[in-house]
């Protein structure tokens, strides 16, 4: 790992002070608690793409297992908490299929996964609005919106952490810690810097990309129940997710087509972008306009990260 | 046996995706007659199916010269709802402004494929980032001037969505048209033997002398030229343009989705505009055929996510290489 | 233009140099490729350039070919200075280059690939008719029209076949100067032959002919002037008919040739078989039989499309075997892909470690561990037990530390990281093909010494080589390869006339020492 301080902290942290002074209640606890909480579905979700980022893919599905996580859940549990626990184990296992299928169709089929996944996007989104026959039904009781919506109260010196943000850093941690210091991070890096080395290295390629795969749609998996807790249920909660954690993950140094990246990277990437909006939110921009701007910065960072590897 | 037919130069051949037309075309055939309501075999149906085509399959067409060139364009969907609003804006319903808003809008088409074009080849910025990127800038553009529908488009601009010539409806000449011109500038041009050869080797061709930045932008001026018909389009048929119509229709993942069904290889040099067109048929047929079939819309969906996968699996599955 | 000045007197011909290129420097990270280089060529010469792989000598071509841009250094053409950006406009001053690696589109036809970006138009469109025409008479003018039509697709034409394609693609631009960056490497003597009448006869139409090989017979058969690069320097240019091969050697590599190489296996350092083929073929090789004992280094000869490489890569499981059998240990194996073989402890070095043996974007440390995590479970710690700097020691790695990506080390320092991930698994069957291809002459010695030391650790080696002087000097056995088979064996020490004969199939056989 590069031991040096990636630019897009020191960005993170500009925006954070900017903030700060045209609203001192980010600066709070309570505050900035607000701020990760609406910030976790994205960041976990950044998280998850990265792993198949740095082996070279993409996972365009995400956006659309979200939705169907929301639509899902909301179908089965039909507003009786005693369904809740099962049927999150449910959207798990969803979840998992889904990352195995994905993986499994790029490294045997030898099908790109931007395209697997563009045909799962398709599919899974299709599937969901089939279920639910195009408009949201059903309701998420409040055992399970507790994740995406409530805070654990009484913690010492936060008095209050959203459990969103708990999930947030849990995430953080174990995926920080499967990329960067277990085998199989290591030689998912290797598999997207030279995928023909790595196979004559004997890394087993379908496995590595499999689990990947897995990785990003359990991390959708979560951002859906985070999401589907902190907005309720809606038939787009998840449109555009997918391009949002590809831009996390690239503002947050990781190269497209694989063999860079860090973890904390994608993260600080996709809490960069939520306070860039919030920003511009302060500023008076209007939304569109947001986005718009979103625009320029993933095109300005990806052209200095190419300029600078350029000049080395 | 290779995944793509060994062809004479000059003749594009059929490519292996008219098959899985020919497959799509008997199963939705066998399907509605056994299962479904009313006649699939009909004109009318056959019309429909192409009419349904148009909007897609013009900008598939474009969409089919970047992927050839090794790269990919996911801005169209903005542009065309871009083009849609902005050819709307323009005319106000005058027949008069007609020359005007297209003259506008084909120069909007141009500059952002010129801008494209050079934020991949000159920024070097990966495609998909960059397009990404210009395609979110020109929609927040576009939805903080417009929140509607704005304007109208001049009733004799209608004809290109509603007119016919002769038994045929003219949006089909149209896309006839630019398949053809698609066609043309792929196989018997020197421009698209440079497209092939810069999207197949970009080193080889730069050592064949090729001036592959040139080729690229060329390539994506034209996706963005085809994405600003499909948003002429678009317009001509709902009579105005609303900034969430190019989104709607996700055109920029069915573009490329449809450009990949037809055979051309995501990775570039491979393929043509011919398979695009297969492949934007194939999806018009299961529509129709889902439709006839009174299933909804949603289980078309379904179905339409694993055609793709199935369509790029059976020319990729021989591959020995891996892919990411 | 200078035809007329092509007098039958070698070392005489041309006037002023058509082209010249003065004091060219050219760095690349980690390696000064080329140092303070001149050189000429004159039009209705043939002027070779020779030199130990890594000289310089691809660098210096692709140079005058507009492909990198020198460091330091002039282009003159008919006097005047130029300047290349981009191949284009080499191409456009009359400049043709056939380069080394071959340089066509696989999924276009023959005739496509020859004028690509020139096809002849009619009315604005492309005349596919006259681009037929055009090609049939370039293939024809060089002889090889009965094999290659223009409309074959490039992949589906032999490699020799492709080589003439390039060869066409060179032509068809009618230059001033034209760039041979070892055209024979791929060819049999027949072709060679062919080749040979070609060069010559371009050369009597006053085409200015840079020949780069390393193959003497050649060289002295055509050249009017020889140029010897060594380590980036030019050493000197000498008329061909004025030195023999062993002043050219002497030139090359500064030293008497077998100080070049570490000594061959002593009796004592051979032991039990490791790696043994019967019968063993595919669908390009038949009928494999071989043995590899451990502490010796068997050498692979062949021409390229010989099976030379085919033959490692089945055997690592690449391409694998579909017939006989494979004995690792005295085990009886089947190796159906390159997992199965590491996990046999089997290891693969290939000259493409760009492409097949690193991950460049990585530090030292995660290439060299890789076969190792390969090998563990994949949720394993990253970093085990294995001292890294203990491997890269072994190995003499030159690096600035081991958290120095690999993209950065010079090429012989990227072979050692390859090495040194396969002794990180104590992985006791190496296959190397061309391990020292592309790096300069010092590096290549100590790879050489390596692999040497590595034998007498009592792993077992098989080396297949395109560089017959590296087959020779490092094997204690060599076997030679044509169309898929082991046509011959011979003993340490054979000559390059020895193996020729069979790697062209002249002869069947081979002898014992």
């Amino acid at each position: 790992m590069v031991r040096r301080v990636p630019p897009i902290f020191v960005v993170l942290l500009a925006i954070c002070v900017w903030i700060s002074l045209l609203n001192p209640r980010f600066a709070t606890v309570p505050g900035f608690m607000s701020f990760l909480m609406r910030a976790a579905p994205a960041a976990i979700l950044a998280a998850g793409q990265l792993f198949v980022i740095v082996a070279g893919g993409f996972d365009l599905s995400v956006g659309s297992l979200i939705t169907l996580v929301v639509l899902g859940s909301s179908m089965l549990i039909d507003g009786d908490p005693a369904n809740t626990a099962w049927v999150i184990a449910v959207m798990f296992l969803i979840g998992i299929a889904v990352g195995v299928f994905n993986g499994a169709v790029t490294s045997w089929l030898k099908v790109p996964s931007f395209i697997t996944t563009l045909g799962m996007l398709v599919t899974l989104k299709g599937f969901a609005l089939l279920w639910t026959g195009g408009a949201p039904r059903g309701f998420l009781p409040n055992n399970f919106r507790v994740f995406g919506r409530n805070r654990l109260t009484g913690v010492p010196l936060l008095d209050e952490v959203p459990y969103a943000v708990i999930i947030l850093l849990v995430v953080a941690v174990v995926a920080t810690y499967l990329l960067h210091r277990t085998g199989w991070g290591k030689q998912l890096i290797a598999l997207g810097d030279n995928p023909r080395a790595a196979r004559l290295s004997g890394v087993p390629t379908a496995k590595v990309r499999i689990l990947a795969f897995v990785a990003s749609a359990t991390s959708a998996v979560i951002a859906g129940i985070l999401l589907g807790g902190f907005s309720g249920v809606s038939t787009n909660v998840g449109d555009g997710q997918e391009l949002g954690a590809i831009s996390a993950a690239v503002l947050g140094g990781a190269k497209l087509l694989g063999g860079r990246g860090t973890m904390p990277g994608a993260i600080a990437g996709a809490l960069t972008l939520q306070a860039l909006f919030t920003l511009l939110n302060l500023l008076g921009w209007p939304k569109p306009l947001r986005d718009g701007l979103q625009g320029v910065i993933i095109i300005g960072a990806v052209a200095y990260t190419a300029w600078r590897e350029r000049r080395s | 046996m290779s995944g793509y037919v060994i062809r004479k130069p000059g003749r594009a051949g059929l490519p292996p995706a008219f098959l899985f037309l020919a497959g799509a075309f008997v199963a939705a055939w066998v399907l509605v007659s056994l299962f479904g309501r009313g006649q699939f075999l009909s004109a009318a149906n056959i019309s429909n199916i192409f009419v349904r085509s148009v909007a897609l399959g013009i900008v598939a067409v474009g969409q089919s010269f970047a992927i050839l060139g090794g790269s990919i364009d996911l801005s169209v969907a903005h542009l065309i709802s871009v083009t849609a609003v902005m050819a709307s804006f323009i005319m106000q319903g005058d027949p008069a402004n007609i020359a005007r808003a297209i003259v506008v809008v084909a120069a909007i088409g141009l500059g952002v494929g010129l801008l494209n074009g050079l934020i991949i080849t000159k920024l070097r910025v990966n495609a998909l980032i960059a397009t990404l990127g210009t395609g979110l800038f020109m929609q927040g553009l576009l939805s903080t001037s417009f929140q509607n529908f704005a304007g109208a488009v001049a009733p004799e601009f209608e004809v290109l969505a509603y007119g016919t010539w002769g038994p045929v409806p003219i949006p089909v000449v149209v896309l006839l048209g630019v398949v053809a011109l698609g066609a043309l500038v792929m196989h018997r041009t020197r421009f698209g033997a440079r497209l092939y050869a810069v999207g197949g080797h970009a080193e080889v061709a730069r050592l064949s002398g090729l001036r592959t930045d040139r080729v690229l932008i060329g390539a994506h001026i034209i996706a963005s030229l085809s994405a600003v018909l499909t948003g002429l389009f678009i317009a001509a048929r709902l009579g105005a343009g609303a900034p969430w119509v190019g989104q709607d229709g996700v055109y920029d993942l069915e573009s490329i989705a449809a450009v990949v069904v037809g055979g051309t290889a995501l990775a570039g040099g491979r393929g043509g505009v011919l398979g695009t067109l297969a492949g934007v048929l194939i999806f018009s047929i299961m529509d129709s055929m889902f439709n006839q079939l009174g299933t909804g819309a949603f289980l078309k969906q379904v179905f339409r996510g694993f055609i793709i996968i199935a369509a790029v699996a059976s020319y990729s599955v021989r591959s020995r290489e891996e892919v990411g | 233009m200078a035809a007329n000045s092509a007098s039958p007197r070698q070392g005489q011909r041309g006037g002023q140099p058509i082209l010249e290129m003065r004091g060219i420097t050219k760095r690349f990270p980690g390696v000064v490729a080329l140092d303070g280089v001149s050189f000429d060529v004159r039009a209705g010469e043939v002027h070779a350039l020779v030199g130990e792989n890594g000289a310089g000598k691809s660098t210096l071509m692709k140079i005058l070919g507009g492909a990198y841009a020198p460091d330091e250094g002039t282009l003159l053409l008919d006097g005047r200075p130029v300047s290349f950006s981009h191949p284009w406009e080499a191409q456009r001053q009359g400049i043709s280059i056939i380069y080394q690696e071959f340089n066509l589109l696989p999924y276009r036809t023959v005739a496509e690939n020859i004028f690509l970006g020139r096809e002849p138009l009619r009315r604005g469109l492309v005349d596919y008719g006259r681009l037929h025409r055009d090609t049939a008479h370039l293939l024809a003018r060089l002889g090889v029209e009965q094999w290659i039509e223009p409309d074959t697709l490039v992949k589906d034409l032999p490699v020799a076949h492709q080589q003439m394609v390039e060869i066409a693609k060179a032509l068809s631009f009618s230059s001033k100067v034209l760039v041979m960056d070892e055209p024979t490497a791929a060819l049999t003597d027949r072709e060679v032959d062919l080749l040979m009448g070609l060069v010559r006869q371009l050369r009597d139409e006053g085409l200015a002919i840079v020949y780069i090989s390393h193959r003497f017979k050649e060289i002295f058969a055509i050249a009017d002037r020889i140029t010897v690069l060594k380590d980036g320097r030019k050493v000197g240019t000498v008329d061909a008919s004025e030195v023999t091969p062993d002043d050219l050697i002497r030139m090359m590599i500064g030293r008497p040739l077998d100080a070049f190489y570490p000594e061959y296996a002593r009796p004592e350092d051979i032991g039990s078989p490791l790696l043994e083929l019967a019968g063993a073929g595919n669908d390009v090789l038949d009928d494999i039989n071989l043995t590899v004992r451990a502490g010796e280094i068997v050498g692979v000869a062949g021409l390229q499309g010989s099976g030379r490489t085919e033959l490692l890569r089945a055997i690592f499981g690449i391409q694998p075997f579909t017939r006989g059998t494979m004995r690792v240990r005295g085990q009886e194996v089947r190796v159906r892909s390159p997992l199965e073989a590491v996990r046999l402890r089997m290891g693969f070095l290939t000259e493409n470690r760009k492409e097949e043996g690193l991950a460049l974007l990585q530090p030292v440390r995660d290439n060299t561990l890789l076969v190792h995590r390969a090998l563990r479970p994949l949720l394993a710690r990253a970093d085990g037990v294995l001292s890294v700097a203990q491997l890269t020691g072994r190995v003499d790695l030159r690096a600035a530390g081991l958290h120095q990506e690999v993209q950065y080390l010079s090429g012989g320092n990227q072979q050692k990281v390859v090495l040194a991930k396969w002794l990180a698994v104590d992985a006791d069957v190496l296959l190397f093909s061309d391990p020292t291809r592309g790096i300069d002459v010092n590096a290549k010695a100590g790879i050489h010494r390596l692999i040497r030391s590595l034998a007498r650790s009592g792993k077992a080696i098989l080396m297949a080589s395109s560089d017959l002087p590296e087959v020779i000097g490092m094997s204690d056995r060599i076997l030679v390869m044509w169309d898929g088979r082991i046509y011959g064996e011979l003993p340490a020490g054979a000559t390059e006339a020895e193996i020729m004969a069979l790697a062209t199939g002249q002869r069947k056989g081979g002898r014992s020492a």
